[in-house]
């Protein structure tokens, strides 16, 4: 089934041209990372995708149906973002915060506190559940808003189709809680969530993304299987480093390592 | 919401509905002239009737009215200050932020002194009240225009244009007092020190409207309030219509402290410190925080009320002036503890 298709996206919400000529086509359970630069245009991305940025040309449909289509509410059931930067700075517990992404549902209360306990389980932040949030650390904190995240798209039955972006949700975390979230990451593929995931880390991309996008300057620069991807070439045209491709030694994967 | 924090929302709740009676009946029974519980309560029932009884005509004619009025200017600046407070994601904001308040003293001071002299009994009060009414919802027109882009309402620079239009009417206030003769001049200051002295059914018609529009439409925007706090892509992403809420906030609360402002001049420190406290005790859910922090502004407000009229009775003190007494030290003692409620 079709999560999300972008064809010759274009964005220009404060007049330069923000987004050019993105296409790309994303299935239930497929897994898309994201990758480039500081300011290549990834949370922008991520943005325009989610309905926060307004796009100037192109199509971007969700479901089959062009986002800017969609009710709201309806929109908020089957997609669901991580942002990278939150304000919240009111002590709400960190179990009133993850409840906050079961907004958009009206699957009554029975269901979200088990939907609540599922989630936190699965990102560990059971134990600080009645902690202020305001109190967390920063990769702490991370987890709970990753959490509120999952807790909007978690159940199958609430949409027809999901889709769940994550903008760099590994950037304050521990080795054993990235684990946890490609744990997380490919649970939630397996069940036909479409995931688009944001981050620096190529070797986490490498072993389990379906597709990889390289953006540079606003521009689709690479769009393709890890393997295609991921060349010493690209990462000297992108990035300007030169790296080391090797086969990971579990998964035959590329493995980058820096030189 | 966890378990233990909505048990002590419904029961702070449970409590403030007891509070609010109770406190309406002490502010019958007590003033100048004391009357007992139960011939309060007689005089209540006597209201409709015409009676010569000194206490029924004492209750009915002044203090019942007053209370009432304090209720209602109490509860829209106690519900107004948590909505403003969500909306601008900041607990130290105030309903004045968006100038409000600063518009509706120009306005009043404008109306007192291009009155003159002849401005005095009950359709001075009017014109007055009209006049501050007019001027504060102006300047929230004014924030709000400016802070208006294609890209939506920027709550930062509402902020900052509610803090320059509130500068720049004081400025006027200023120029306007510098050229007023004496007796303009201590009408306007003691207008502006806000008392609920006027009181009359009237004020009292007019403040019920404007309350029950405010406080029974506000709440519907709490679960909204409780998503933007998260910031406002999050809420637009949880599929809450970001530019609608905080419109009709917006607009709610100008229509709800316009009004109150209006009837009883600048009550400092009800918006600011209620909200506050009911955050503190029962955390920042606006599904019992709005209606809290409307009962408890009511019930602080006729409280304070009864202190303004009784402290050195016969003469009474500004009502304002009572809740910056009792709203300072309280406020700086919870800067003192924001540690422990998570606030940096």
């Amino acid at each position: 089934m079709n999560i999300l298709s972008l064809n010759a996206l274009c964005a220009a919400p404060y007049g330069s041209p923000l987004l050019e000529d993105i296409s790309f086509n994303l299935e239930a359970g497929q897994v898309l990372g994201l990758m480039g630069p500081n300011g290549a245009g990834k949370s922008s991305l991520l943005h325009c995708i989610a309905g926060g940025v307004g796009i100037s040309s192109g199509e971007l449909s969700l479901l089959g149906r062009p986002l800017a289509e969609w009710q709201p509410l309806s929109r908020a059931r089957t997609l669901a973002m991580q942002v990278q930067n939150s304000a919240l700075n009111f002590p709400f517990s960190v179990e009133e915060v993850i409840m906050l992404g079961r907004t958009p549902h009206a699957s009554g209360n029975d269901c979200d506190q088990h939907v609540l306990t599922e989630v936190m389980a699965a990102t560990d932040t059971t134990e600080f559940r009645h902690r202020p949030y305001t109190q967390l650390s920063g990769g702490e904190k991370q987890r709970v808003q990753l959490a509120r995240a999952v807790a909007q798209i978690w159940r199958e039955e609430d949409a027809a189709g999901r889709l769940l972006l994550l903008d760099e949700p590994n950037s304050a975390l521990d080795l054993s809680h990235q684990q946890m979230i490609l744990a997380l990451v490919s649970k939630l593929a397996r069940k036909g969530c479409a995931i688009i995931l944001a981050t620096h880390d190529f070797n986490l991309l490498s072993a389990h993304a379906d597709r990889l996008l390289v953006m540079r300057q606003g521009r689709q620069h690479q769009f393709g299987a890890p393997m295609e991807v991921l060349t010493p070439a690209l990462f000297q045209d992108v990035f300007d480093v030169q790296v080391l491709i090797q086969a990971h030694p579990d998964n035959q994967s590329p493995l980058v390592v820096h030189r | 919401m966890s378990r233990d924090r909505k048990i002590m929302a419904r029961q702070l709740l449970a409590l403030l509905y007891f509070l609010l009676p109770l406190s309406l009946l002490a502010a019958l029974a007590l003033g100048s002239i004391n009357i007992t519980m139960g011939e309060s309560l007689r005089a209540i029932s006597q209201l409709f009737q015409q009676s010569n009884d000194q206490a029924a005509v004492i209750i009915g004619q002044i203090r019942l009215p007053r209370a009432l009025l304090a209720a209602l200017v109490g509860a829209m600046l106690g519900i107004s200050g948590a909505a403003m407070q969500g909306i601008f994601r900041n607990p130290l904001a105030d309903p004045s932020l968006i100038g409000v308040t600063a518009g509706a003293s120009l306005g009043a001071s404008l109306m007192i002194a291009s009155a003159g002299g002849w401005i005095v009994g009950l359709g001075g009060l009017g014109l007055i009240s009209l006049g501050a009414f007019i001027g504060g919802v102006l300047a929230v027109m004014i924030v709000y225009r400016l802070a208006n882009s294609e890209q939506g309402t920027s709550v930062a620079t509402m902020l900052l244009a509610g803090i320059a239009i509130t500068a720049l009417a004081g400025a006027m206030n200023n120029i306007l007092e510098l050229f007023s003769s004496n007796e303009v001049l201590r009408r306007i200051s003691l207008w502006r020190m806000g008392g609920l002295d006027g009181a009359d059914y009237q004020r009292v018609g007019a403040a019920l409207a404007v309350c029950l529009v405010v406080v029974v439409a506000l709440p519907r925007y709490a679960t909204a309030l409780n998503a933007l706090l998260l910031g406002e892509s999050e809420a637009r992403y949880l599929g809450i219509n970001v530019e609608k809420t905080k419109t009709r906030i917006i607009v709610l609360v100008a229509v709800g402290v316009g009004t109150s402002v209006a009837l009883a001049g600048t009550i400092a420190f009800v918006g600011l410190v209620i909200p506050h406290i009911v955050r503190l005790l029962i955390g920042p859910d606006h599904r019992y925080m709005l209606p809290a922090s409307a009962l408890a502004g009511a019930s602080l407000l006729v409280s304070a009320d009864i202190v303004a009229r009784t402290l050195i009775a016969p003469t009474e003190l500004p009502v304002g002036i009572v809740t910056a007494f009792i709203g300072v030290p309280f406020f700086i003692s919870l800067l003192h503890r924001r540690s422990d409620y998570g606030m940096q």
